[in-house]
């Protein structure tokens, strides 16, 4: 018989770059301390973060990839949204 | 990881024909299938199948290096090998998260393995005889891992094609200072020398069989090739290995344990003799050297570990009780 589930969590880490934390994966871990923990251990051996946030797998929300033409598809006809949709002359040079 | 609610509802989703030509039209258009996309039954248990054996390749990999680790040389290479054997843990705790993306729980994959209906890599069930054999362990079966790995990085799964990049940017270093092990040994006295020879000797063989079998009787070659799990076939990937590893041999001194192996001018190849296939399905069957060993070490650790995770499991749940008793 499997053992019974070990909850599992989301793993996102902000690297040194100064970006947002970025999901890197995720861990099992009977608690955020060890969540935190084995983040560390599976995901920073080598130095590729400075903050990690471990976040339960069950509490994220996703869009269903079914619906992604209602979703996504409205903004694709609106080109108006893009600055190359707009002429300004040559000699304005950079804008 | 990501909503696993969401897989069971695709789980039972009919395999139609009109959603498996959409979904080979993705894949020809090399577009990643994620976790919460629609995909074939078949593809499913394919890659279920194919990420379990990889992350239980990689954790019982561990135990023939392991072995040596108590017995490393120098401090230097102890912390080598320290790191390598931990890397490889990682790297089996990143696939069985990218498998458990499909709908499989890591406990149901730890249970294949354990209770014997899981294969790995037939690789781990050769033993570590001497100092050596970690040498030339880093150097070729993690150097044919990596020929191994580095197409995977494009596989059409995305879970396990971002597993593979982790994967593989840690992969140089453990390939690295295998050679560099096999190098100093055969620049050294002639006994030792002699022992980066025989470690050579012994694993050559079973490093090619790492492949798979040949093109000619590989039963999931062609599906894999069109959904583009894969990208190469194993005879492809062989070769390239070989061609590889013939001239990283012989600039260090070593001779590659094969009478047959000459170099075809023509096509630029490294043309290597007969691989003994009945050896490598007498150990993918069970019947290899250390493969009962293999099984008893991963079940004893698993058994040792059993009270520290229900301590865990205990600790966590009266954490969670506490702040409920204050309010009441
Ligand atoms: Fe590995
Ligand atoms: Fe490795």
């Amino acid at each position: 018989m499997a053992d019974p589930a070990i909850p599992l969590w989301e793993v996102f880490i902000r690297s040194r770059s100064g970006l947002a934390h970025r999901h890197v994966g995720s861990v099992h871990a009977a608690d955020v301390t060890m969540a935190l923990q084995n983040a560390r251990d599976v995901y920073t051996r080598r130095g590729e973060g400075l903050s990690i946030w471990v976040v339960p797998s069950n509490a994220i929300t996703a869009s269903d990839p079914a619906d992604k033409d209602m979703m996504f598809e409205p903004t694709g006809s609106k080109i108006y949204r893009h600055p190359t949709f707009y002429d300004v002359p040559d000699e304005v040079g950079h804008m | 990881m990501y909503t696993q609610g969401l897989n069971n509802h695709d789980a039972t989703a009919n395999d139609t024909s009109a959603n498996s030509e959409r979904f080979q039209a993705r894949i020809d258009a090399e577009e990643r299938i994620e976790a919460n996309d629609w995909m074939p039954k078949a593809y499913r248990r394919l890659l279920i199948r194919q990420i379990s054996q990889h992350a239980h390749s990689e954790i019982v990999g561990m135990l023939p290096e392991g072995n040596w680790i108590t017995r490393a040389p120098s401090l230097r290479r102890k912390a080598a090998l320290l790191a390598k054997v931990q890397d490889e843990g990682g790297h089996g705790l990143y696939l069985y998260a990218a498998a458990e993306t499909l709908g499989v729980s890591r406990e149901e994959l730890v249970d294949q393995l354990l209770a014997g209906r899981a294969k790995y890599s037939s690789i781990f069930n050769y033993p570590t005889l001497s100092w050596a054999d970690i040498g030339v362990i880093g150097w070729l079966v993690d150097g044919a891992a990596i020929m191994n790995q580095i197409p995977l990085c494009r596989c059409s799964n995305g879970p396990y094609a971002r597993a593979m990049i982790r994967v593989c940017k840690e992969e140089s270093f453990h390939q690295r200072q295998g050679y560099e092990i096999t190098l100093t040994l055969a620049r050294g006295t002639a006994e030792q020398k002699a022992m980066a020879q025989d470690a050579l000797d012994r694993f050559w063989w079973p490093c090619l069989m790492m492949f798979g079998p040949p093109d000619s009787d590989s039963q999931h070659s062609d599906i894999s090739i069109q959904w583009k799990v894969k990208r190469f076939s194993n005879d492809a990937l062989r070769q390239k290995f070989v061609d590889a590893t013939v001239p990283q041999a012989h600039l260090i001194g070593l001779e590659i344990p094969d009478p047959a192996l000459r170099f075809d001018e023509a096509t630029g190849h490294w043309v290597y003799g007969q691989i003994d296939w009945d050896e490598f399905r007498q150990v993918l069957a069970g019947d290899g050297p250390c493969n009962r060993d293999r099984l008893a070490a991963r079940r004893k650790a698993h058994a040792d570990g059993q009270w520290v995770r229900e301590a865990a499991m205990a600790y966590a749940e009266k954490r969670r009780a506490r702040p409920a008793k204050l309010a009441a």
